[in-house]
C-alpha cells in the first residue's frame, strides 16, 4: 500500500510538470503563423511507416542508421512495457498484463532482448561521441552545452535499459518457478552467473520507472525531445515537392489589385509583415521543426554552402529558431518584449544569402525538416522589408523588371539563339 | 546540312493568327535564349522537336522570365508579378502542354504556377525525350559514342525537386551505353552551387567555391564527358573545368546535346 501511494504521489507530480511544459510550448505555439491544411491522410500514414517507423531516411547512413533503428524499434517495444509497469504501480501486483498469453510473451522476450541491445549501442554511442572524430558532431551551434545534454540523454536511456534489465533478473530469480513472460537475456545471465538477483527486483523497478519520469520531463527541454515528436513530425510534415515555394497570398492581393485596380481590397487580411524576421513570423510548422530536431547533423553534412567552409548550417537555423523562441515566448508571456530578432542577432544575413536552395538538407533530414523554405522566408523579410539583398540580386531584379530575363538583353533578342 | 543555319521555329503569335493550335508549347527560358552556350542546348532540342515533326510553337518575345531567382531570392512580389503576366499570355493562347529544357523553369511552372491560376502539364525535356525514344520515335546513332565514358550530374530541381533521376540516365545509357556514377549522385547528389539565386550573386566566404568542389567530383570519374540538363549546372561545370585546366579533356554536354548529336542533327 505504500508503495502504491508513492508511486502514485510521483506520476501525479510527473504528469504535472509534464502538462505545465505542454502549456508552455503551446503558449508558444500560439504565436506562430498558419502553414498548411493538414490534408491527405493516407499519404501521410505511408510516409510515417515509411520514413518513421521503416526509418528509411536514417538508413540513408547504413551502419549507424541501423543501430538507431533497432534503438527505435527497441523502444517501441519496451514503452508497451512501461504501460505494464505505470499499471502494476497504481494497483500494487505484479505482470498484470500476463494474461495476454502468447503476445504478452513476445512483447517481454522483444523487450528484454532489445534492453540488452540497447545497452550495448548506448555504450557504442557514448564512446562515439566522446572519443571519435564525427564532423557533423561540430560546428557553432554544438555548443558544450549540446553535448551535455546528448551525452546526458545515452546515459539515461543506458541506465534506463540497465535497470529493466535488473528488474527482470530480480523478478526471474524471485519467481524461478512461475515465470511470467519470457526473458531470453535475463535468464542467460542467470543461468551462467547462477547468482540471486531477487533482492535487486524492487530496486530495479523504482529505478527504472523514475528514471522514465525524469526523462519524460527532461525531454522538452533537450535536443532529445524528438523521442516524442519526431512521429508526429514526419506526419504533418509537407508533402509538396521539395522544391516547391509556397506562394505568399497576401503578395498575390497585392499583385491583383496592381494589375487589375478596380479589383476591390480587402482590409480584414491586412499583413503586418512580409517574410520571417523573428518568431513571431514563422509558421507552427517551423517550430514544430526546431523542437523536434534532434541536431543530428545530417543536414549541415551534406550542405553545399557549408561543406565549402561558408557559415551557413542548416542545423543552426532550427537550434536558433527553438533558443529564439525560449527567450522571446517567454517575455511576451510575461508580457514584455527585446530589441532583439531572429535575423542578425541569431541568424546572420551571410547565413541567410548562402542557401543554394538545392535541398540536400530536407533529402537527408531523417524527421522532414524543411530548411530552404525558412531560409527564403527570412530572404522575403529582408528583400521586401527592408530592400537589403546583395548588390548582385538587386541588378537580377532591375533585370527581371525591366527586361523580363535575369541578365541585361533586350526582349526583342529572345529568338537569336535560332539564327 | 550546315548546322549553323537558322532553325525554323513556330512563334506562338503566328500559329494563333493562322487560327491553328499546337499541342507542346516549348518554353525555351532565359538562358535558353541569352546563354551563349546555352542557346546550343534550345537549338539542339529545337531541332529534335522539328526531327519529330511535331506541333509546337515558342512564345517568342512574349516569353518572359519565370520569375524563379527573384523568388528563390526572396523578391515574392516580382516573382508574382512575372507569373501573372506569364500565365495570361498562357492561358490566352490556351496552352495546355510545356515542354522545359531549363529545370527552375520547369518546377516553377509545375509546382509554383497552378495556385495562381496556371494549370499546365509541365514535362520536363528529359522525360519527354525518354518517352520518345522508348516509343521508337528517335534513331539514335551510338557508333560515334560507344567507347566514350560518361558520367551525368543530376541538377538539384529535377532530382531531390521533382524525383527524375530515371530518364536522363536512360538517355545518356541509349547513346553511350553506361553512365558512370559520381560518388554523390541522384539524391545525394552535390549542387553546382548556381541555385537558388547564386548564379546572380557573389558567393559568400568560404573556402572554396562549391562548383570547384562538384568539378572534382566529376574529374575523379576520369570521365570523357559529363552530362548536365540545366544551365545553371551546365555553366558551373563549364567553369569548373576550365579553372582545372581540364577542358580539352572533359566536355560538358546537355542531354538535349546528346541526343541531337546522335541523330547528327
Amino acid at each position: 500500500m505504500i508503495k502504491q501511494t508513492l508511486f502514485t504521489v510521483v506520476l501525479l507530480i510527473t504528469l504535472g510538470v509534464f502538462v505545465w511544459s505542454v502549456f508552455r510550448l503551446r503558449a508558444f505555439f500560439k504565436l506562430t503563423k498558419p502553414a498548411y491544411p493538414i490534408k491527405n491522410i493516407s499519404a501521410r500514414i505511408t510516409r510515417t511507416l515509411n520514413v518513421a517507423f521503416g526509418q528509411s531516411k536514417i538508413f540513408r547512413k547504413p551502419v549507424i542508421g541501423f543501430m538507431h533503428a533497432l534503438v527505435f524499434w527497441g523502444f517501441l517495444v519496451i514503452t508497451l512495457g512501461s504501460i505494464e509497469m505505470v499499471f502494476d504501480g497504481l494497483v500494487g501486483s505484479d505482470r498484470s498484463f500476463a494474461f495476454m498469453g502468447i503476445f504478452y510473451d513476445v512483447i517481454m522476450a522483444s523487450g528484454d532482448v532489445f534492453a540488452f541491445i540497447i545497452l550495448v549501442f548506448i555504450i557504442l554511442f557514448i564512446i562515439r561521441r566522446s572519443f571519435m572524430n564525427i564532423s557533423r558532431f561540430k560546428g557553432v551551434e554544438v555548443t558544450p552545452k549540446t553535448n551535455l545534454d546528448a551525452q546526458l540523454s545515452l546515459y539515461f536511456i543506458g541506465f534506463l535499459m540497465l535497470s529493466l534489465l535488473v528488474f527482470n533478473l530480480g523478478y526471474i530469480s524471485n519467481h524461478s518457478n512461475e515465470v511470467l513472460g519470457v526473458y531470453p537475456v535475463s535468464s542467460k545471465i542467470i543461468q551462467w552467473t547462477s547468482m540471486d538477483f531477487g533482492a535487486l527486483q524492487e530496486s530495479g523497478w523504482w529505478v527504472h520507472i523514475l528514471l522514465i519520469f525524469v526523462f519524460a520531463n527532461y525531454l522538452p527541454y533537450s535536443k532529445h525531445f524528438h523521442v516524442f515528436l519526431s512521429i508526429p513530425n514526419v506526419f504533418l510534415s509537407n508533402l509538396e515537392p521539395l522544391t516547391k515555394y509556397p506562394n505568399l497570398e497576401s503578395i498575390t492581393r497585392e499583385v491583383k489589385l496592381m494589375l487589375d485596380p478596380e479589383a476591390a481590397y480587402d482590409e480584414s487580411e491586412e499583413v503586418t509583415r512580409f517574410g520571417v524576421k523573428d518568431i513571431e513570423d514563422v509558421t507552427w510548422r517551423n517550430y514544430m521543426d526546431s523542437l523536434a530536431c534532434t541536431q543530428c547533423g545530417r543536414c549541415t553534412d551534406v550542405c553545399p554552402a557549408n561543406i565549402t567552409g561558408k557559415r551557413l548550417s542548416p542545423r543552426k537555423i532550427f537550434v536558433d529558431l527553438r533558443h529564439r523562441m525560449n527567450e522571446k515566448g517567454t517575455l511576451i508571456l510575461k508580457g514584455e518584449d527585446d530589441t532583439k530578432s531572429l535575423i542578425r542577432d541569431y541568424i546572420s544575413e551571410e547565413e541567410i544569402w548562402a542557401c543554394t536552395s538545392c535541398n540536400a538538407c530536407a533529402q537527408e533530414c531523417p524527421i522532414e525538416i524543411s530548411h530552404p523554405n525558412l531560409i527564403m522566408d527570412m530572404r522575403r523579410y529582408l528583400v521586401m522589408e527592408e530592400a537589403s539583398a546583395p548588390a548582385g540580386l538587386n541588378a537580377m531584379f532591375a533585370n527581371i523588371e525591366n527586361n523580363g530575363a535575369p541578365w541585361q538583353y533586350s526582349p526583342e533578342d529572345r529568338m537569336k539563339w535560332a539564327e | 546540312m550546315n548546322k549553323d543555319t537558322k532553325i525554323d521555329i513556330p512563334i506562338m503569335a503566328d500559329v494563333a493568327a493562322k487560327g491553328e493550335q499546337v499541342e507542346y508549347l516549348y518554353w525555351v527560358g532565359c538562358a535558353g535564349a541569352f546563354d551563349l552556350r546555352y542557346q546550343k542546348v534550345a537549338r539542339s532540342f529545337a531541332k529534335i522537336l522539328n526531327h519529330l515533326e511535331l506541333r509546337y510553337a515558342v512564345l517568342g518575345t512574349e516569353e518572359s522570365c519565370t520569375g524563379d531567382a527573384a523568388k528563390r531570392a526572396g523578391n515574392e512580389m516580382l516573382f508574382q508579378m512575372q507569373a501573372m503576366q506569364n500565365i495570361e499570355i498562357l492561358n490566352g493562347y490556351n496552352i495546355k502542354k510545356i515542354i522545359c529544357t531549363c529545370p527552375h523553369c520547369y518546377n516553377t511552372l509545375k509546382n509554383e504556377y497552378p495556385d495562381l491560376g496556371g494549370h499546365y502539364e509541365v514535362i520536363n525535356y528529359t522525360e519527354f525525350l525518354d518517352d520518345q525514344i522508348k516509343k521508337g520515335n528517335l534513331n539514335l546513332d551510338k557508333n560515334p559514342f560507344e567507347n566514350l565514358s560518361i558520367t551525368y550530374h543530376d541538377p538539384c530541381y529535377l532530382g531531390r525537386g521533382n524525383k527524375i533521376y530515371d530518364a536522363p540516365r536512360n538517355i545518356v545509357k541509349a547513346v553511350y551505353g553506361e553512365v558512370k556514377e559520381m560518388k554523390r549522385s541522384k539524391s545525394s547528389a552535390l549542387c553546382c552551387g548556381a541555385g537558388g539565386a547564386q548564379m546572380f550573386k557573389e558567393a559568400e566566404k568560404g573556402d572554396k567555391e562549391v562548383f570547384i568542389e562538384r568539378t572534382e567530383d566529376v574529374l575523379e570519374q576520369k570521365v570523357d564527358k559529363v552530362a548536365t540538363a540545366c544551365p545553371f549546372c551546365m555553366t558551373m561545370l563549364t567553369d569548373g573545368i576550365k579553372f582545372k585546366n581540364k577542358e580539352t579533356e572533359v566536355e560538358n554536354l546537355d542531354i538535349a546535346e546528346i541526343v541531337s548529336q546522335a541523330l547528327d542533327l
